[in-house]
């Protein structure tokens, strides 16, 4: 439904329509060029002042948009400038906000690249001081527990989310929605405490498992597949389960065939998402599971090591001399930041190739 | 199969609220039975409470009674899903299972209630309904495409061919062509008429050419204001409504002075 109203549009019919007349425009290319200007003058202004890169892009934008702003207020009018001027701060503050993104990731990348070599991939820290070592036992520990998590979270946040959505009604519904709600916002420390008070009930104050750190992440990943789960099995359209009733189908299995069905692809994600979620928890797996020298791949079975923990104690204690230690926490940054980076892709894998076909 | 529909003192609820009060009326088998009356007046709160589908909703109760050939349907030990496996419905808004084939949306009634059926005489059933529902032809040679990729007069004729192919008794149809084209309309009302010959067929319809067209007998409901519950007005032949009908509202319903 797009109605052509292009200004060159209109000025080939300016006698019939007087209210559509043509108003002069600036051209093209003229908000870049003027936008240019005056970061050209930023520069020069800041260059006067002793030069420093920050004080040019504040001075730049600032007299940018202010240049655009005037230029445009003499050639287009007031509402065409203030169109302008609202771009120009609206694009300001995506760049403010892709400041911190952009850094981060360059940071971490530039100081993470290092070590990220086949001995980090292979070696524990095992007998290691100063150089070498890697982080293969915390790589596997991280995958391990998350892959509990995940086990113990999945079936659980579903399984509730199809309740809310299906079968709850009234009070109880009301109760679990706030509680959800409420559990999302819980400090990850808590979720830990939680899972160490929990085991050390049975076991005593000492006690570091694998199997811990799993459900204290569950506590923390639960209410987030709850919720987004509940959002995406929501949209299934209330005629399909119609539909499949009129058919004589019982509900249980119209939930089974029909409504999980349509929903998989947004379930998909919404796990996937999920689970980026916790994937890089630190506090409740400090608490929980400890951190360990050595290989331990039994999560049943005393201490373990995760990326993040590993991280930490890598940059907190560093020993004699620091450097390769931080080397070796700043690669595990890197891992977990590509760990959620492609756990965010197969998010997006999973809605393109499940999503209902339209056969057009 | 087709079968008797008679309903007795039929007050059907959202929650408090009283939306249809004592409707009786008597659908005959083998024929087509016509609801007509305004917006909001319950013609398809009552179609929907004929296969208990109205209690879907949360908080919806009917009292009164539902009576199919001496068994009443609201009766503390019937199960609404086996009344839901003899009384089909139609909806307004073709609603095919877009996860689905062409092929899996006609069988679903049967694959979703796990009935085991060999290949052939599922794909002798498939085809039989879609012949039932004059769409065989248009999808012959794509069975396996996706039924959302159809156009929305054939995506409808694929929900009737869905509905019949679990061999219903009855087959409830709520304004089954008010998303249709004329064309497609048509082919809809040939097919009624075909369908009549099998089953019971109720519609509930806006467009009172097409129940004079298909039907043998038509109810029209009213309701006398806003919040007020609707009612059956007339209940008669569908020659007699459109010529002589016996209340002063149907009248001037159907001549278009309503209001």
């Amino acid at each position: 439904m797009s109605t052509d109203l292009r200004p060159d549009a209109v000025a080939a019919t300016p006698a019939r329509n007087p209210a559509l007349r043509s108003r002069r425009q600036l051209p093209r290319f003229a908000p870049t060029g003027l936008f240019g200007l005056g970061v050209l003058l930023g520069a020069g202004l800041s260059a006067a002042t002793g030069f420093s890169l920050t004080l040019t892009v504040v001075y730049g934008v600032v007299l940018g948009t202010l240049v655009l702003y005037v230029v445009a207020r003499r050639v287009e009018g007031g509402r065409k400038a203030f169109d302008r001027l609202v771009t120009c701060l609206v694009t300001c503050a995506f760049g403010i906000a892709m400041v911190p993104l952009v850094s981060l990731v360059w940071t971490v990348l530039e100081n993470g690249v290092r070590r990220l070599d086949g001995e980090f991939f292979n070696s524990s820290m095992l007998g290691i001081v100063g150089e070498g070592g890697g982080a293969y036992h915390a790589i596997a520990g991280t995958l391990i527990i998350t892959l509990l998590t995940a086990l113990i979270s999945v079936p659980i946040g579903l399984l509730a989310a199809i309740y809310l959505v299906e079968y709850g009604t009234g009070r109880l519904k009301r109760a679990i929605t706030f509680l959800v709600d409420v559990m999302t916002g819980i400090p990850s420390i808590v979720a830990g405490l939680f899972a160490f008070a929990l085991f050390a009930l049975f076991s005593g104050p000492s006690i570091r498992l694998g199997i811990m750190g799993a459900v204290a992440l569950s506590v923390l990943m639960i209410p987030v597949v709850v919720r987004s789960s509940e959002e995406v099995l929501k949209l299934v359209p209330n005629e399909l389960r119609e539909a499949s009733y009129a058919l004589g189908v019982p509900k249980w299995r119209t939930i089974l065939r029909v409504v999980l069905p349509t929903s998989i692809a947004g379930l998909g994600t919404a796990v996937t998402l999920a689970i980026a979620r916790v994937v890089g928890e630190t506090a409740p797996l400090l608490v929980t599971v400890g951190l360990v020298n050595g290989t331990n791949l039994d999560p049943f079975d005393g201490r373990m090591s995760t990326l993040p923990v590993f991280a930490f104690y890598q940059l907190t204690q560093p020993g004699v001399p620091p450097e390769p230690a931080i080397d070796r926490a700043w690669t595990a940054a890197l891992l977990l930041i590509i760990l959620v980076m492609a756990l965010n892709v197969v998010a997006r894998l999973i809605s393109r190739f499940f999503a209902p076909k339209t056969g057009r | 199969m087709a079968k008797r529909i008679d309903v007795s003192d039929l007050d059907i609820y959202y929650g408090s609220f009283l939306a249809v009060q004592s409707v009786n009326v008597s659908i005959e088998p083998r024929s087509i039975t016509a609801l007509i009356g305004p917006s909001g007046c319950g013609k398809s709160t009552f179609l929907r409470s004929l296969n208990r589908m109205h209690e879907v909703i949360p908080g919806a109760r009917v009292e009164g009674k539902v009576v199919m050939d001496g068994q009443d349907l609201y009766g503390s030990d019937v199960d609404p899903v086996d009344v839901r496996r003899q009384i089909g419905m139609v909806f307004q808004r073709p609603n095919p299972f877009p996860t689905m084939s062409i092929y899996d949306n006609v069988a679903a009634g049967l694959r979703l209630n796990a009935k085991k059926m060999r290949k052939s005489d599922l794909d002798d059933l498939v085809e039989r309904s879609l012949r039932g529902a004059n769409l065989w032809n248009e999808v012959k040679d794509r069975l396996n495409r996706p039924g959302s990729g159809l156009s929305g007069g054939q995506q409808q004729r694929l929900c009737i061919a869905r509905a019949i192919a679990v061999e219903p008794d009855v087959l409830l149809m709520d304004e089954p062509c008010s998303a249709l084209d004329p064309i497609s309309t048509l082919a809809i009302e040939d097919l009624m008429t075909e369908l009549k010959e099998r089953f019971t067929i109720v519609i509930v319809t806006h467009n009172m050419q097409q129940a004079a067209r298909v039907s043998e007998s038509t109810g029209f409901f009213n309701l006398s204001g806003v919040g007020q519950p609707g009612r059956l007005i007339e209940f008669n032949p569908t020659e007699k409504i459109f010529s002589s009908p016996d209340e002063k509202a149907t009248e001037d319903y159907i001549s278009g002075r309503f209001g």
